[in-house]
């Protein structure tokens, strides 16, 4: 899971978006809306299985920090966590519908435990 | 003869807005028409005070508990019942015009049917069923989308921006920088959401919408049944008719609405004798849900505010009646009018100052819940004298309704019966009360309010929440306080009938299925 979670280029294969560029330490995420969403790729560690990363640039949203954690269970289970924290408030319901969705992706990919 | 089915519905419209209503403002003839050929129901109420939970029982005949649509923002699921899919099944061409609103607006990520068919410029989605058929989106063959702006995926803001750029600046922007419902003011004094809009008539949505729907009506064939939803977002806020409009009210002749309290102090008085939740809001210190300004203070409304915010909407109201008698006279024209049932309504009202308040949210008042609801069966096959209903009924009975117009059993998922034709027709199909519900958890207040309504009472249980221990409430006797002024919640002497209308409601209203489903946007 975090193999396939870990690739910050890998998003829209299970994340409800288009297409996803990277470059360096720098993402541009495509909405199916047609919004891109310019982000600072902030932390991927394979040692705590988490990701990271904070839509910049753009001028509705003035703070936002998106952490995607997996955590192991057993050899062959985990949980995966997606959390969010934005400014203005009301689009983390909109993100989470969102991770929601993708989250429900994941567990289609990968099978219940 | 083929059947048909015109559905008509404006969006936050309160009950006195027609003339056929006792509205003195509002010059709406057409719609005082209908009334005069049908039935006018005196006290329909809806399941929920906005608008997702509102159109979602519209369409299911469900209670909210039972739908799920808990608030705005919590999508009917696409495999939900729907009386259209019932209707269509049976041969019926179906079409939803204008503003649907079952699944969320603020959609960034495109997940949900509605907000996507504008782009990719389909009538409908067609899913396949367990045994292999295809069916419509909730049963709708035909869907031409709209709402009250310009901005977003629906295709009224798609026609907008490709055939009149310079105007979507035109319009009131709904939401602010914060993505917050707007609190900026505008007009001549200021209120909230009002706004001189220089948009030609012709490119207003109401206007848009009745192009749309006369479109649709025209290609159906002569002996084709249909059922056609034309939904109109207005007289919901924003308050932005075309300029060109202005002439038809002048706020400064209105007289304030007879719920405006115009002494302050008696104000809050009235306010404080309710639930903790009224004069929270009043004075700004407790803002609970998404359907007001999350920064606009209802204690600064100005009497002049009121009246200006109430003459845009009797502009709206009047824009609204003509866009109707077009459909209508579209209907003469074929020679179809005495062919079709028409049935019109709202999904919940508006304050409009009463109270001293604007918008809507948990209240359970007349303001917000006493909805103009008119049916005027075809002459051609229900000989019906007009008449009015004063029986208290449900926007839950509408779906069965359909099904009864169209020669149909009552749907089994359905959780009422059809409208009565009459007062004693009423009693007969066990119109006996009336329940309404809200729920809302956003920035972290919650409020949950459940609500019976049952000959002249109004009881009102406030549930657990954070300004609530779940023993206030509200019980009004809307016979002898029409304005609700008087709560007899706490009356000793009205114990009984509040205990009794209290038993009646936990008893009668439906279990929710846990856990409910989750809110995705705030709209």
């Amino acid at each position: 899971m975090w193999a396939f979670i870990g690739r910050p280029e890998a998003l829209h294969e299970w994340f409800p978006t288009t297409a996803t560029r990277v470059e360096g330490d720098k993402r541009w995420v495509t909405l199916p809306s047609g919004i891109v969403f310019e982000e600072q790729i902030v932390l991927v560690d394979n040692d705590l299985r988490r990701f990271q990363y904070s839509i910049i640039g753009n001028p509705l949203i003035t703070q936002h920090l998106g952490t995607i954690d997996v955590i192991p269970i057993t050899d062959r289970s985990c949980i995966v966590v997606y959390s969010t924290n934005i400014d203005p408030e009301v689009l983390g319901l909109a993100i989470g519908a969102a991770a929601g969705d993708g989250l429900r992706t994941l567990q289609e990919k990968f099978g219940k435990a | 003869m083929p059947r048909r089915i015109l559905f008509i519905t404006t969006d936050q419209q309160r009950y006195d807005a027609l003339g056929c209503n006792g509205g003195r403002v509002a010059r709406t003839p057409a719609v005082d028409e209908l009334a005069r050929e049908g039935i006018r129901y005196t006290r329909a109420i809806p399941s929920n005070v906005v608008c997702m939970p509102s159109r979602s029982t519209m369409l299911t005949g469900q209670h909210v508990a039972t739908h799920g649509v808990w608030m705005n923002g919590v999508a009917l699921p696409v495999d939900a019942p729907s009386i259209a899919m019932d209707l269509w099944r049976n041969g019926y061409r179906t079409a939803l015009i204008g503003k649907a609103h079952f699944e969320p607006f603020l959609d960034p990520f495109a997940l949900f049917t509605e907000n996507s068919l504008a782009t990719l410029g389909e009538e409908t989605v067609y899913r396949e069923t367990v045994d292999g058929r295809l069916e419509p989106h909730r049963g709708f063959e035909h869907l031409e989308l709209a709402t009250h702006n310009g901005m977003g995926p629906l295709h009224y803001a798609k026609w907008l921006r490709e055939n009149h750029p310079e105007a979507i600046g035109m319009l009131y922007p709904i939401l602010n920088a914060q993505l917050q419902v707007n609190e900026a003011g505008g007009g001549d004094t200021g209120a909230p959401q009002v706004k001189h809009n220089p948009m030609p008539r012709e490119w207003y949505h109401t206007d848009w919408v009745a192009d749309r729907a006369v479109s649709w009506i025209d290609k159906q064939n002569t002996d084709d049944d249909w059922f056609c939803w034309v939904s109109f977002p207005d007289p919901h806020h924003a308050w932005d008719p075309p300029m060109s409009e202005l002439h038809r009210v002048n706020w400064r002749d209105l007289d304030l609405p007879e719920g405006w309290v115009d002494d302050p102090v008696e104000r809050e008085r009235i306010l404080a004798s309710k639930p903790a939740h009224w004069l929270g809001w009043y004075h700004g210190t407790f803002v609970s849900n998404y359907e007001a300004p999350a920064k606009w203070i209802p204690s600064t409304l100005t009497a002049d505010q009121v009246r200006e915010v109430n003459a845009m909407v009797h502009i709206q109201n009047e824009l609204v009646d003509e866009a109707v008698a077009r459909i209508i006279a579209t209907l003469r024209a074929k020679g179809w009018y005495d062919d079709v049932d028409v049935v019109f309504t709202t999904d919940h009202g508006e304050f409009q100052g009463d109270f001293g308040l604007l918008f809507k949210g948990p209240y359970h008042v007349d303001s917000l819940m006493r909805l103009p609801l008119i049916w005027r069966p075809a002459p051609s096959r229900t000989k019906v004298a007009p008449t009015t209903v004063d029986t208290p009924v449900g926007l839950v009975s509408l779906a069965a309704t359909f099904a009864e117009i169209a020669g149909l059993r009552r749907p089994s998922y359905t959780e009422a019966e059809r409208l009565p034709l009459s007062d004693s027709e009423a009693n007969a199909l066990g119109h006996q009360r009336v329940l309404t519900e809200w729920d809302s958890v956003l920035f972290g207040k919650i409020v949950s309010l459940r609500t019976i309504t049952r000959g002249s009472w109004v009881c009102t249980a406030t549930l657990p929440g954070t300004v609530h221990d779940g023993t206030d409430g509200e019980l009004y006797n809307l016979a002898d306080d029409p304005l609700q002024h008087v709560n007899l919640w706490h009356d000793p002497s009205h114990r009984a009938v509040r205990d009794d209308l209290l038993d009646d409601m936990w008893r009668n209203l439906p279990t929710a299925s846990a856990p409910r489903r989750a809110c995705d946007a705030p709209v």
